[in-house]
């Protein structure tokens, strides 16, 4: 019947378990796919990322040569990654900010 | 809420719209509950408020880029989805994965099966009135969310199963975390657990309700816990798939009451298989490549069954030759306990339903897709 009053003996005396978000934000996991980044300047516009991409988040212009992400689109899958040629696609562990 | 005469219903009966929208359900779901006084009579489901079409959708895309997309048919055992269409497209194109890759898929769908079954726990505990429970529960299922962004790169929708293997390796300081964080999640469990199994109120709230026989289990087509805690010993993980065969094969957690304790009993225990699992397949797990790569078109048609944290969960892919599919289905778990929980209801009281519903651990928008 008193299973729990250990726990909650402990609870009263510890930090909270949750955060005040966005007051304290979670530090970023080294590894995890928080967004999407391009070094831009090493880009070919080859249009790989956006052939690939399964939620068609990213737009390639060859004249005048662009690349366009879609955030609100994007599911951070990193497909693009793999695939970009040049590698010039990255994924940061830092989440999108809305 | 509306009063009804009916031929059906020859005496006046009412019937109370349960859903789409309510406190217990996550997830949109209607059951038109036909009530004498407060005794349920008859429940009547109206599904198809999350229809997404992603059965059209993947027909649309390529074979490749409809690894990410099955994985959003559930927010919760998203990585299941995703090894069950690999399964299925390697079958097709016979591609050998290797084994460490198959070991790494056992350690995530385990950890997946955990951490739903975790969240299952705290949201029964809610719907019977436990709120510390609940939140208990959901705190310890936090370490598995963090364990798994650590390893595969995000907390629920992992993409790290790829057809031919997986995308990313564990390296042995990931692995002896992974160990760390099982160890820390079993003994927060040993504290809780026994509140859920053995306190008097709980007990009240869930033993005898909710009965299904087991004639009756097999009969309506039950799959998963729902059908092995009526007593049915059914689990694919069995036929051995991924490197379940390699690790010393599956007895699947069975027990007899067929109520909703007996269904939450069976979530417990197959937390600490589950745990067993993870733990087995960082113990064996080979050296090796983690993928292979694949080349051409999926040609053929092929069904391909696996064991999800709800039950059985069946694709059927077809394949023309082309990196579009012909045609993509998928039956997933909630929807074959569907007709178990509509011959669980008539008969219990009004109090009982929320429960009821929770204890077959429904996920629509699986079953709607």
């Amino acid at each position: 019947m008193f299973t729990l009053i250990g726990n909650i003996v402990r609870c009263l005396f510890r930090k909270p378990v949750t955060r005040l978000y966005p007051v304290e934000v979670k530090p970023a996991v080294a590894g995890c796919r928080g967004q999407l980044h391009i070094r831009i300047e090493e880009c070919i516009f080859c249009g790989a990322c956006q052939r690939r991409c399964p939620a068609n988040a990213i737009t390639v212009g060859k004249q005048p040569k662009s690349w366009t992400l879609d955030p609100y689109r994007c599911i951070v899958c990193g497909y693009c990654v793999e695939v970009c040629p040049k590698k010039c696609l990255v994924m940061r562990p830092e989440h999108f900010k809305p | 809420m509306q009063t009804t005469a009916t031929s059906a219903f020859p005496t006046r009966n009412t019937v109370i719209p349960f859903g789409p929208q309510h406190p217990v359900l996550p997830e949109p779901l209607q059951l038109r509950l036909v009530l004498e006084d407060e005794r349920v009579v008859e429940a009547l489901p109206a599904i198809g408020y999350c229809h997404r079409g992603l059965e059209k959708i993947a027909e649309k895309k390529d074979f490749i880029q409809n690894v990410y997309l099955v994985e959003r048919i559930c927010g919760i055992c998203s990585f299941m989805h995703s090894l069950t269409y690999c399964q299925g497209i390697e079958e097709l194109m016979k591609v050998d994965v290797p084994s460490r890759a198959k070991h790494l898929r056992v350690v995530w769908a385990e950890l997946h099966r955990m951490h739903s079954h975790l969240l299952f726990l705290g949201l029964v505990s809610d719907a019977f009135g436990f709120e510390n429970l609940f939140m208990q529960l959901w705190r310890v299922r936090e370490h598995i969310l963090e364990i798994m962004e650590k390893t595969a790169g995000a907390r629920i929708m992992l993409s790290v199963c790829s057809i031919g293997g997986v995308r990313r390796d564990l390296d042995d300081g990931q692995m002896a975390e992974v160990l760390r964080v099982l160890d820390r999640v079993e003994h927060e469990l040993e504290e809780i657990l026994p509140t859920l199994m053995n306190d008097y109120s709980v007990r009240q709230r869930l033993c005898g309700v909710g009965l299904l026989s087991p004639d009756k289990a097999h009969d309506l087509g039950a799959v998963g816990p729902t059908a092995r805690a009526s007593g049915i010993p059914m689990d694919h993980r069995q036929t051995g798939y991924a490197a379940y065969g390699d690790l010393g094969g599956v007895t699947p957690v069975t027990e007899t009451a067929g109520d909703c304790y007996a269904r939450i009993m069976i979530r417990v225990r197959e937390l600490h298989q589950s745990a067993e699992f993870v733990r087995k397949a960082i113990q064996k797990i080979p050296a090796g490549p983690i993928a292979v790569p694949v080349k051409g078109n999926p040609d053929g048609e092929v069904l391909v069954r696996m064991e999800q944290p709800r039950g059985e969960l069946i694709f059927y892919i077809k394949g023309n030759g082309t990196r579009n599919l012909e045609r993509f289905r998928a039956r997933t778990p909630t929807f074959a306990n569907l007709p178990a929980l509509l011959h669980m209801l008539p008969g219990c009281q009004l109090a009982d339903v929320p429960v009821i519903i929770l204890s077959i651990d429904p996920c629509i928008s699986c079953t709607e897709r």
